[in-house]
């Protein structure tokens, strides 16, 4: 393979994450990282769960007084708009389309960081509202670090995104970086899939029982 | 184009060791590193025996032999076993399967390098205020309330080789799955191949739970988090599921690649294909599967309740099934079989029965109210080194016997190799055999000494002097190095004559590119069939063309050395030392730094080309480019 040949839409593969060995390998290894971080998620939902409304004494503040639909509501719709403004580009990205593909990854990346913004404020808020804090009790901490990962997950998603944008902004696609553009929108539907959870178990749950 | 220099000095052979993305000169850096801590941790255990050979010993604290018995435990099990069996995968399976490189050369890279800086920040803990002290489990109970830093350096030690054994099983994965040759269908692979297959799948979901609970213990005991605090809400039993969740596996991880060279050694010295084949795949995939259902009898005395023992100690049992089918394999091998008693050979027959004692002891404990007699005594310590020392351990020395030409081009001396056998057989035996006696007369495990009078004298004394014949054992193998390195008589592709699987049919070592054109796989036994039809050469798969190589790369160490840096930062900032968080952030901006560069700097690697290789054909080990 040679990485910088020039493609056209009509010469452009079907599967251009796939067409080469590079690509092949990062693919299904990228799946099995997946598979991995699933468990890593795994285990703090089950910390989570064990250590919900766990506070030393009554005057802390429990899941039930803390969160608020609406703003979580917010963040669930950026977030999950996200996800599909991701699959926008992978269509482009799918058609030999590099401008639109761009576009769709800067919309992304944009909607991430409002969903970013809405968390620190979610957070501030409950320090200053409640007390609630990683250190003031069992429940705090099992809280702010399974959002927290996730948070981090979508930093790190952001500047990934970021950086590939900037990169590439100059040169294109080809076969040398499809696969990296590929798998970067992998990962961002991976955090989406795992808001949905947070969703569930944290939000939902933590406003009904 | 590679840079890689003509020039050979040896300040360019370190630069390509720290360099390199070859999986076969990254095995020769887990088997040094790996062997160093083992080495380390072998020390420990001496200090440990010699503490305990009489009543009343006050050779070492109390405080100290906490410590000692902490570091022996990790750095044998994270340090030394683990990394010697990655070192072994990395050899010698993508030979096995026909292929050039691994999918991920630079993964590999850093996964050494990780679990390199991670080995040696734990190792740091000795010389900067003491080392932990919580034993290998570490239960949050005791290691919260552990003082000094030293459980800091194992939660962060233990973090950051962990990362780099996560990306060495997710390259191993892929590579089994990608990068097989034509031919090498899954149920034609040798079994060290599935079994580095499934231990890696087992890495993959072991591992995260792992990483999970370190970070909550890295947040108690650093960050002012209460994971484990009780006063606070929490729970410490979390800390004793994750780990065993982690655990349990992870002994699995462990025995299953020793399980793949033992297979590999008896078909190839009965001079047989491996019988069953088909249902030793069958009991390796079983093996992984069941392994994570049995993390809780770790915990039968914890208080679960008899309804979850019971499911735990039942499935802990069927266990014992696949590993018998297993071992009936092993058996109806050398059945019939023309045997020759080669080291490699020696050790895998006696491992047979050494590790059937360990199981039999794993049954015993599985059955729930009587392991409460068992539980924390000396006979668990005889039961885990059974099965530890007499499979895993035992593998490596047979390991490093069997595949020492293939990896350096020289036979290790027979007549050595049988002394090391005896001396290691035998004080292996004498060790740990008396252990179950000592535990059943209710001898606790991590204590620091016992009192005379109590029928413990004599068999402490014994199980002191097996690990002195032990350490002659491992000294006799390190001058057995030492001398075969000296004379270097070159060996040829199949020095034990009766190499079955396709690694045997290059030369001793390989060159680095592997194969110059992919082998055509007709059959399970390869290199086998095709000396059955009076070749000694593969069939080629295509034609000779180019080769397409990854770069060398220094970027793995510098990504690694970011987290070990940022390690001390973490750990200091609770001591509110002005620079810990200067630290922190610079070690992680290292790391991050290093991971943009090497996203956003194109490596394509480079191609060697086709005649080149065809000059190459007599002398084919230097490194052309
Ligand atoms: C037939 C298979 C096996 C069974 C049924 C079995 C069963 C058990 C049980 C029930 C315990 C817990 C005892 C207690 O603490 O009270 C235990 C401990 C242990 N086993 Fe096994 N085992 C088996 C094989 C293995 C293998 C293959 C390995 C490693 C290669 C291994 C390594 C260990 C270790 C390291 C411990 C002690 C951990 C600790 O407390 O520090 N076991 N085993
Ligand atoms: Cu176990």
């Amino acid at each position: 393979m040679n990485a910088d040949e020039k493609y056209t839409p009509q010469t452009w593969p079907e599967g251009p994450e796939r067409a080469t060995l590079e690509g092949k390998n990062k693919f299904l290894g990228f799946w099995f990282f997946l598979g991995g971080e699933t468990v890593l998620f795994a285990s703090l939902f089950a910390t989570y769960i064990a250590l919900k409304d766990k506070v030393p004494s009554p005057d802390h503040a429990l899941a039930k007084d803390l969160f608020e639909l609406p703003l979580v509501f917010v963040m669930t719709m950026l977030l999950l708009t996200s996800s599909l403004t991701s699959v926008y580009a992978m269509y482009h990205l799918k058609n030999y389309d590099f401008k639109k593909m761009q576009l769709w990854l800067v919309i992304t990346v944009l909607l991430g960081l409002g969903f970013l913004g809405c968390e620190i404020y979610e957070f501030v808020h409950y320090y200053h509202a409640f007390d609630h804090t990683f250190t003031s009790s069992a429940f705090g901490s099992a809280f702010y670090t399974l959002t927290g990962f996730h948070g981090a997950h979508v930093i790190f998603g952001l500047a990934w995104f970021i950086a590939l944008i900037v990169r590439n902004a100059g040169r294109g696609l080809n076969l040398y970086n499809a696969p990296k553009f590929y798998v970067a929108s992998l990962y961002w539907h991976f955090i989406d899939v795992v808001w949905v959870f947070i969703f569930t178990v944290v939000y939902l749950m933590g406003m009904v029982g | 184009m590679s840079t890689i220099a003509q020039k050979r000095g040896f300040a360019s052979t370190i630069w390509d060791y720290l360099t390199t993305v070859d999986h076969k000169k990254i095995a020769i850096l887990y088997l040094i590193a790996g062997g160093f801590f083992f080495l380390l941790g072998g020390i420990e255990a001496m200090l440990i025996r010699i503490q305990l050979a009489v009543p009343n010993n006050d050779f070492v604290s109390a405080g100290f032999y906490n410590e000692l018995l902490t570091m022996h435990g990790t750095t044998m099990i994270f340090l030394a076993a683990m990394p010697l069996l990655l070192g072994f995968m990395n050899a010698i399976m993508p030979l096995q399967i026909g292929a050039r490189d691994v999918a991920f050369p630079f993964i590999n890279a850093l996964g050494f390098w990780l679990f390199f800086f991670g080995g040696v920040f734990l190792n740091l803990s000795w010389f900067l205020g003491g080392a932990p002290d919580a034993g290998w489990t570490s239960y949050a109970s005791l290691s919260l309330a552990s003082e000094g830093h030293g459980i800091d350096f194992y939660a962060l030690g233990l973090q950051i080789s962990g990362f780099g054994t996560l990306m060495g099983g997710i390259n191993f994965l892929v590579t089994i799955i990608n990068m097989r040759a034509p031919g090498m269908t899954y149920m034609r692979m040798p079994l060290f191949t599935w079994t580095t297959f499934v231990a890696s799948a087992l890495i993959l979901f072991a591992f995260p739970p792992l990483t999970a609970s370190i970070f909550m213990l890295t947040f108690d005991r650093m960050f002012g988090a209460n994971f484990f605090n009780v006063a606070a809400g929490g729970n410490t039993i979390i800390w004793e599921h994750f780990f065993w969740i982690f655990g349990h596996p992870e002994v699995y991880i462990l025995i299953l690649p020793a399980f793949g060279i033992f297979s590999e050694i008896f078909a190839t010295f009965s001079r047989k294909r491996l019988f069953g084949y088909s249902s030793m795949v069958f009991a390796t995939v079983l093996i992984g599967f069941l392994g994570f259902m049995v993390w809780a009898h770790h915990m039968f005395t914890v208080g679960l309740g008899p309804v979850a023992n019971a499911i735990f100690a039942v499935a802990t049992m069927a266990i014992a099934v696949p590993t018998g089918i297993k071992i009936f394999n092993w058996l109806l091998t050398i059945w019939g079989g023309s045997i020759k008693f080669t080291v490699p050979m020696i050790y895998a027959v006696a491992f047979i029965p050494s590790f059937v004692m360990g199981g039999v002891t794993g049954v015993m404990q599985a059955a729930a109210p009587a392991d409460y007699q068992y539980h924390d005594s000396y006979f668990i310590v005889a039961h885990f080194h059974y099965v530890i020392v007499g499979g895993v351990v035992l593998a490596l020395l047979a390991g490093t016997h069997f595949y020492w030409p293939k990896m350096f081009g020289t036979m290790l001396s027979e007549k050595i190799g049988k002394f090391t056998f005896f001396f290691f057989f035998v004080g292996f035996h004498l060790t740990f055999f008396v252990q179950h006696f000592l535990g059943l007369m209710g001898m606790p495990r991590r204590v620091w000494t016992f009192l005379p009078g109590q029928g413990l004298d004599t068999g402490n004394l014994v199980s002191s002097v097996g690990a002195a014949f032990m350490a002659i054992g491992v000294v006799s193998l390190l001058v057995n190095i030492v001398i075969t390195t000296m004379k270097n008589e070159r060996v040829g592709n199949d020095p034990w004559g009766d190499g079955r699987t396709l690694e045997w049919a290059l030369p001793s070592p390989a060159p680095f590119y592997n194969f110059k054109q992919l082998p055509l796989v007709r059959g399970l036994d390869a290199y086998w069939l095709e000396k059955m039809e009076g070749k000694d050469t593969l069939t080629p798969a295509e034609p000779i063309g180019d080769i397409h190589m990854p770069n060398p790369s220094f970027v793995p160490v510098v990504i690694s050395f970011g987290l070990f840096v940022a390690a001390f930062g973490a750990m200091y900032q609770v001591d509110d030392k002005p620079w810990a968080i200067p630290v922190l952030i610079i070690g992680l901006a290292i790391t991050f730094g290093a991971m943009l560069y090497r996203s956003i700097k194109d490596d394509h690697g480079f191609h060697i080309h086709k005649e080149d290789l065809m000059e190459d054909d007599d002398d084919n080990k230097g490194v052309k480019a």
